[in-house]
C-alpha cells in the first residue's frame, strides 16, 4: 500500500517534471533553430527583414518573456503544491483544515494581472499604430495585388507592368526609403498575403480594399503563401518576393513593361495559342490575347516557377501543365487543353520565347 | 427512508426483454438516461472526428504526400472541426449537465423533461444530417460531397458559384437543426437551476457546477442565434438569390465573419466553462478541502460570460480593420484573460494545504491545470494583434486552440468521466487502466500539440493539404503525426476500461470518493426519482455537514 | 450514506423559486432577441449600399394601420389574461379572439404590402441589398407572428371547448409574454425600416 502510493506520487510528480524537461529540451532546440545557425526556414517569423516584421518581432519577444515569467511562477506554485501537499503514506486520515478563501490574496492576484495587461496593451497599441498608420513616402513603389483562385496577379500602375505570382520589389535603404505599398483586392473569394520575413499577413477580400507595406532591408528571395483558405488548391497558392537592388528593380520593371518578344521560329505555336481557347484567359501584351481570368504570360520566362509556385518553370513542366494541369495542381481552374502532341510542342516552344 | 436501499441490482435488470429496455431509452424523458445518451452519442463522434484527424495527419506526415486528394483533405478538416465542436464537445457538456444538475441541486428531474428529450433527438438528428453529406452531397458518384468550406465557412467561398452541389447546405442544415436543440437544452438548464433547487439551496449555496452551467446556458442562448441567423442568410443567398454575402452585388464577406465570430467566440467559452465546473468539483474532493474562494469563482465566471461577447474580432485581426478597432479587440481579449487566470490561482489555492490523492480523475485535472495555463498564455500572445498578424491562420493558432480543447477541455472531461462513472453505472472503473490512459494520452497530446506551435512560428499556414519541403516544417509534422497514435492508444484503453468496467467492474456504493455534494447521497446508479425525500441543505457541502456534525460548513461559510 | 434529510431549518412555504414556465419563456425570448438583433444589424449595415434597383424611399409606404392593429393586440391579450385571472372565462375568450383577429389583420396587411412591392414595384429578395434585407427582416418577424397565431388558435379552440379555467391563467400569461415580445420586435423593425432606413 505504501509503495503503491509512493509510486503514484513519484510517477505523477516525476511525470510532471519529465514533461517539463521535454518541453525545455524542445524549446531550446527550437529557439536555437530560430535564432542561431544557418536559416533553417525561409519563412521564419523570428528572422525579420523588413520594418513591419521587425516591429512584430520586438513585441513578440516582449510578450514571450512576460508569458515565460508568468508560466514559471504559476508552474512552480503548482508543482510545489503537488509535492508539498500530497497525501503521505503515513496519513492519519484526518481531513485538513478547510480554508474557504482570502480576500487579500484574491485582490493581489487580480490587481497584478490587470497591471500586466495594461503594460502589454500599451506596448501593443503603439506597434499597431506604427504599422497600420505609417505614412506613405513619395518614393514608394505602388503595387496592386489581386488574389485569384489559385494565383496572384500583380500590377504596377505607375510602371505599366502586369505580372503574376512572383513579386519584384526594390530594397529599401533607411536613408532614402523606397518601401513598397501593396493594395490588396480579390477577384473571387478570400485570400491572405503572407510572406513572414517581410510582414504580418493581410487578407485579400472581394469588394474590399486592404493595404499593407514592406521595406525590405536585404536583397534576396522571400517565400510565403496564401494564408486564408480559398478552395481546393489553397495549399499551392505560393508566393515568391524578389528583393532587388534599386538598379536591378528598375531594369526588371523596364523589361516587364515591354510587349512580348516576337519570333518567327515559333509562329506555329503562336497561332495555336491565339486560335484555341488560351487567349480567353491569358494576356500577352502586343498580341490579340488579352484574357483576364488567368495570369499574364507576356514575360512568362522571367519567372522561376509556374502555377503559382507549384512547379519549376522548365519546358517539361510547362508542357505537362498545359497537357494535364491536374497532374501538377489537382483542382486548379486551368482546364486541360486537349491539344495534339504536335500543337502542344509548338505552343510550349512559343511560350518558351516569352522572356 | 434512504434511496440507498433501492440499490442497483444488475441481476434483475438483465432479465427484462431487450425490446422493453431499448424502448425505455428511446422514449425516455429521464434526465439521467438522456444525459447518458448525449455522452455516448458524443463519444461515437469523438472517434469519428479522431479518424478524420488521423487521416489529415497521415497526409501531412511528409511533404508532397499522396495519402488523400486535396478535395478529401479539405472535407476532412471541415468535418473534423464541425464534428468536434458541435457533435462532440457540445453534446457531451449537455449530457453531463443533464445528468448531474438535478442530482446536485436536489431535484427529481430537469425543469422541462419532454423539452429535454426533444432537444436531444433534434441535436442527434443534426449530426446524422451532417454526415449524410458524405453520400448525399453530390450523389453517390465519387467520394460524396461532405462540406469542404472549413468549419467557419467563410463567405463568399460558400456561395453557390464557389461551392457547387449541396455540401454546404448539409453543413448549414445540420447545424441549424442541432442549434435549435441546443437552445432548448440551454433554456432547460437555466430554468432548472433557477427554479428547481431544493429547500435551503440559495444561489450562493449551490455547487459551482450549477453556477457554471447556468452561465454556459446563458451564453448558448445568446450566441447560437447569431450563427443560426447567419446560416439562414447564407441559405437565402444560395437558394432565393439574396445578396447578404454576395460581394458581386455589394454584399460584404466581412459581415459573415462578424456574425460567425459573435457566435464563435462565446461558443468556446460554452465549451470551456463546463470544464472549469468539473475541475471545481473534482479538485476539492481529491485535495480534501473546499474550493478556495467560491464567491470569486462565481464572479469570475459571470465576468468571463459577459466579456466573452466583446472579443470576437480577435479572429479577424488580419482582415484590415483600422488601428482603433484592432486595439479595442486587443485589450478586450487581454481583459478576459484576467478572470480566467484568477480561477487557476483559486484551484491551486484549493490544493494548497490539502492532502492530494492522485487518483485518475485528479491526474486528469492536474493535466488540465497545467495545459490550460499554457493555452491561456498562448492566447494572450495571440491577443497581441501584431503578433497575430504573423501567427493568425497558422499552425500556431491550431496548436493554441487544440491546447484548450484537448489539453484543457478533454482532459477535464476525462476527469469527469472517471469521477462520475461509478455513480452513473454503479460500478468502479479499473484504476490501473485509468492511469495507462492518462499517461498514453498525455505523451501523445504533448508530442502532437507542443511541437505543433513550431511550424506556425516558421510560417506554415493552416488548412493546407500539403506543404513545400525546404521550409523547415518537415520534422515537426512528422513528430506531430507520431503523437496521434499515442492519443489513439489512450482512447482505446479508455473505451476498453469503460466497457469492461460497465460489464464486469466491482459494484460500487453511493459515495466511493467520500465527496460532499448531493449526488453522492443517492445510490449508484440513482433510482429514477433521484431522491425519495427531497433534501434540505444548509451549506455548500451538505454531505460534509452530515459526516461532520461537530464541525459543519454552515458555521463558517 | 443516507439521504440528507436534515431537520428542516426553513418551513416549506418560505422556499419560493421563480416559475419555470416564465423563466423558460424569457430564455426563448433572449435567444430570439439575439437572432433579430443580427438581422437588424444586417439591415442597418446595408442601408444605402444597394448598387441598383428601387430604394426604400421609392417603394415603402408606412404601415400605420397594421402597426396599430399589432400593438393594440398586446393590450387585448393583456385584458384576456387579467380576465382569466379573475375567473371570467368568457371575457377571456372574447379578448383572446380579438387578439387573434388583430394579429391576423397585421399578417394580411403585410401580405398585401408584399404583393404590392413584388408585382407593382418589382422589388424581390434578389433585386438588391435593400430587397434582401427588407424581406428577410420583415419576413422573420411575420414568421414569428404566424407561430404566435398558431398558439393563439390552439388557445381559442381550448377556450371554445370550455377547457380554459382560472388555474390556467399563469400559462396564458407566459404565452402572452411571447406575444408582447413579437410586438416589441415590431417596434424595432418598424423604426429601423420605415423611419431610419427610408
Amino acid at each position: 500500500m505504501r509503495r503503491t502510493r509512493h509510486r503514484a506520487l513519484v510517477r505523477s510528480v516525476g511525470g510532471l517534471f519529465a514533461e517539463i524537461l521535454v518541453l525545455l529540451a524542445f524549446l531550446s532546440f527550437a529557439t536555437s533553430q530560430c535564432f542561431g545557425g544557418p536559416d533553417p526556414s525561409p519563412a521564419n517569423i523570428f528572422r525579420p527583414s523588413s520594418t513591419p516584421a521587425d516591429e512584430v518581432f520586438h513585441i513578440a519577444i516582449f510578450v514571450l518573456i512576460i508569458a515565460a515569467v508568468i508560466f514559471t511562477v504559476v508552474f512552480c506554485l503548482l508543482a510545489y503544491a503537488l509535492v508539498k501537499f500530497r497525501r503521505r503514506t503515513d496519513d492519519d486520515g484526518r481531513e485538513p483544515a478547510p480554508v474557504y478563501g482570502s480576500n487579500q490574496v484574491e485582490l493581489a492576484w487580480t490587481v497584478l494581472p490587470i497591471l500586466i495587461v495594461l503594460v502589454l496593451f500599451l506596448a501593443t497599441a503603439r506597434v499597431i499604430h506604427s504599422v497600420e498608420d505609417a505614412p506613405k513616402p513619395p518614393a514608394a513603389v505602388e503595387v496592386i495585388a489581386i488574389g485569384h483562385q489559385f494565383w496572384w496577379e500583380f500590377r504596377y500602375p505607375a510602371l505599366g507592368v502586369v505580372t503574376a505570382n512572383e513579386l519584384h520589389v526594390p530594397r529599401s535603404d533607411p536613408a532614402h526609403p523606397t518601401p513598397t505599398y501593396v493594395e490588396l483586392h480579390s477577384a473571387d473569394t478570400d485570400h491572405s498575403f503572407w510572406v513572414p520575413r517581410l510582414a504580418g499577413k493581410t487578407d485579400l477580400i472581394p469588394n474590399r480594399t486592404n493595404n499593407m507595406w514592406i521595406d525590405p532591408h536585404e536583397v534576396g528571395i522571400y517565400v510565403g503563401q496564401c494564408a486564408q483558405y480559398c478552395g481546393t488548391q489553397h495549399a499551392k497558392m505560393l508566393l515568391r518576393v524578389y528583393v532587388d537592388t534599386n538598379e536591378g528593380f528598375r531594369q526588371w520593371a523596364q523589361q516587364e513593361a515591354q510587349p512580348a518578344r516576337v519570333s518567327d521560329a515559333v509562329s506555329e505555336g503562336r497561332r495555336v495559342f491565339e486560335t484555341t481557347a488560351c487567349m480567353n484567359c491569358h494576356a500577352i501584351s502586343g498580341t490579340v490575347a488579352d484574357g483576364q481570368f488567368g495570369p499574364d504570360l507576356t514575360h512568362l520566362m522571367s519567372r522561376e516557377t509556374i502555377a503559382s509556385g507549384a512547379a519549376l518553370n522548365t519546358a517539361e513542366n510547362l508542357r505537362l501543365w498545359i497537357r494535364d494541369p491536374e497532374a501538377i495542381k489537382p483542382g486548379s481552374l486551368m482546364p486541360a487543353m486537349q491539344l495534339t502532341d504536335q500543337d502542344l510542342d509548338a505552343v510550349t516552344a512559343y511560350l518558351e520565347t516569352l522572356r | 427512508m434512504s434511496s440507498d436501499s433501492i440499490a442497483f441490482n444488475p441481476a434483475v435488470e438483465s432479465t427484462r426483454p431487450i425490446g422493453d429496455r431499448l424502448h425505455d431509452w428511446v422514449a425516455t424523458v429521464d434526465h439521467k438516461k438522456l444525459g447518458i445518451m448525449y455522452i455516448l452519442y458524443a463519444l461515437v463522434f469523438l472517434v469519428i472526428g479522431g479518424i478524420e484527424a488521423t487521416i489529415m495527419r497521415i497526409q501531412l506526415i511528409v511533404p508532397h504526400n499522396h495519402f488523400v486528394s486535396p478535395q478529401v483533405f479539405n472535407e476532412m478538416f471541415t468535418m473534423h472541426g464541425t464534428t468536434m465542436i458541435f457533435f462532440v464537445a457540445m453534446p457531451i457538456m449537455f449530457g453531463f449537465a443533464n445528468y448531474l444538475l438535478p442530482l446536485m441541486i436536489g431535484a427529481r428531474d430537469m425543469a422541462f423533461p419532454r423539452l429535454n428529450a426533444w432537444s436531444f433527438w433534434l441535436a442527434a438528428f443534426g449530426g446524422l444530417l451532417l454526415y449524410f453529406s458524405f453520400i448525399g452531397g453530390n450523389g453517390l458518384y465519387g467520394a460524396g460531397g461532405a462540406p469542404d468550406v472549413g468549419w467557419f465557412a467563410y463567405a463568399p467561398l460558400t456561395a453557390r458559384v464557389f461551392s457547387i452541389g449541396h455540401s454546404t447546405d448539409f453543413w448549414t442544415l445540420g447545424l441549424v437543426v442541432s442549434g435549435i436543440g441546443s437552445i432548448g437544452t440551454a433554456a432547460n438548464i437555466v430554468a432548472t437551476v433557477l427554479c428547481m433547487r431544493c429547500a435551503g439551496m440559495t444561489l450562493g449555496k449551490m455547487p459551482l457546477l450549477a453556477w457554471m452551467n447556468l452561465v454556459m446556458a446563458g451564453l448558448v442562448l445568446l450566441a447560437i442565434s447569431p450563427l443560426t441567423a447567419a446560416q439562414i442568410m447564407l441559405s437565402l443567398d444560395r437558394y432565393l438569390g439574396a445578396h447578404f454575402f454576395d460581394t458581386q452585388a455589394g454584399g460584404s464577406a466581412v459581415i459573415w465573419m462578424h456574425f460567425f465570430w459573435i457566435f464563435g467566440h462565446p461558443e468556446v467559452y460554452v465549451l470551456v466553462i463546463p470544464a472549469f465546473a468539473f475541475a471545481s468539483e473534482i479538485i476539492p474532493v481529491f485535495s480534501r478541502k473546499p474550493i478556495f474562494g467560491y464567491p470569486v469563482m462565481v464572479a469570475a465566471t459571470v465576468a468571463i460570460g459577459f466579456v466573452s461577447f466583446t472579443v470576437w474580432a480577435h479572429h479577424m485581426f488580419t482582415v484590415g480593420m483600422n488601428s482603433y478597432a484592432n486595439s479595442f479587440f486587443t485589450i478586450s481579449t487581454m481583459i478576459v484573460g484576467v478572470p480566467t487566470g484568477i480561477k487557476i490561482f483559486n484551484w491551486i489555492g484549493t490544493m494548497w494545504g490539502g492532502k492530494i490523492q492522485f487518483k485518475t480523475p485528479m491526474l486528469f485535472c492536474i493535466g488540465f491545470l497545467f495545459q490550460f495555463l499554457i493555452a491561456g498564455l498562448t492566447g494572450i500572445m495571440l491577443a497581441v494583434a501584431p503578433f497575430d498578424w504573423q501567427l493568425g491562420n497558422s499552425y500556431f493558432v491550431v496548436a493554441h486552440f487544440h491546447y484548450v480543447i484537448v489539453g484543457a477541455i478533454l482532459f477535464a472531461l476525462f476527469g469527469a468521466f472517471y469521477y462520475w462513472f461509478p455513480k452513473m453505472s454503479g460500478r468502479m472503473y479499473n484504476e490501473r487502466l485509468g492511469k495507462w490512459h492518462f499517461w498514453l494520452f498525455l505523451i501523445g497530446f504533448h508530442l502532437t500539440f507542443d511541437f505543433m506551435h513550431i511550424p506556425g512560428l516558421l510560417g506554415m499556414p493552416r488548412r493546407i493539404y500539403t506543404y513545400e519541403p525546404g521550409r523547415g516544417w518537415d520534422i515537426w509534422n512528422l513528430i506531430i503525426t507520431v503523437g496521434v497514435f499515442f492519443q489513439a492508444a489512450g482512447i482505446l484503453v479508455f473505451v476498453c476500461n469503460l466497457l469492461w468496467s460497465r460489464i464486469r467492474g466491482p459494484v460500487c456504493a453511493s459515495d466511493p470518493w467520500d465527496a460532499w455534494t448531493l449526488e453522492w447521497s443517492t445510490s449508484s446508479p440513482p433510482p429514477e426519482y433521484n431522491f425519495a425525500v427531497l433534501p434540505v441543505v444548509r451549506s455548500r457541502r451538505p454531505l460534509w455537514d452530515i459526516k461532520h456534525p461537530e464541525d459543519p460548513d454552515w458555521k463558517y461559510e | 450514506m443516507s439521504s440528507p434529510s436534515l431537520t428542516p431549518s426553513l418551513p416549506e412555504s418560505a422556499w419560493i423559486l421563480p416559475s419555470r414556465g416564465r423563466v423558460g419563456m424569457f430564455c426563448l425570448i433572449a435567444a430570439e432577441s439575439a437572432m433579430f438583433t443580427i438581422f437588424l444589424v444586417a439591415y442597418i449595415f446595408y442601408i444605402g449600399k444597394s448598387q441598383s434597383g428601387p430604394t426604400p424611399k421609392d417603394v415603402l409606404e408606412v404601415p400605420i394601420f397594421a402597426t396599430i392593429c399589432l400593438l393594440s393586440s398586446s393590450l387585448t391579450i393583456h385584458f384576456a389574461v387579467v380576465a382569466l385571472r379573475n375567473a371570467k372565462s368568457s371575457l377571456f375568450a372574447i379578448w383572446w379572439f380579438v387578439t387573434m383577429a388583430l394579429g391576423t389583420i397585421f399578417l394580411v396587411e403585410t401580405g398585401r404590402e408584399w404583393y404590392h412591392l413584388i408585382f407593382e414595384k418589382g422589388l424581390t429578395i434578389s433585386t438588391n441589398l435593400f430587397g434582401t434585407t427588407y424581406y428577410s427582416l420583415v419576413g422573420l418577424h411575420a414568421f414569428h407572428v404566424t407561430v404566435g397565431l398558431i398558439g393563439l388558435t390552439i388557445g381559442m379552440i381550448l377556450a371554445l371547448l370550455g377547457k380554459v379555467k382560472q388555474e390556467h391563467n399563469e400559462r396564458a400569461d407566459v404565452f402572452s409574454l411571447y406575444w408582447h415580445f413579437v410586438d416589441v420586435v415590431w417596434i424595432a423593425v418598424f423604426t429601423v425600416v420605415y423611419i431610419i432606413g427610408r
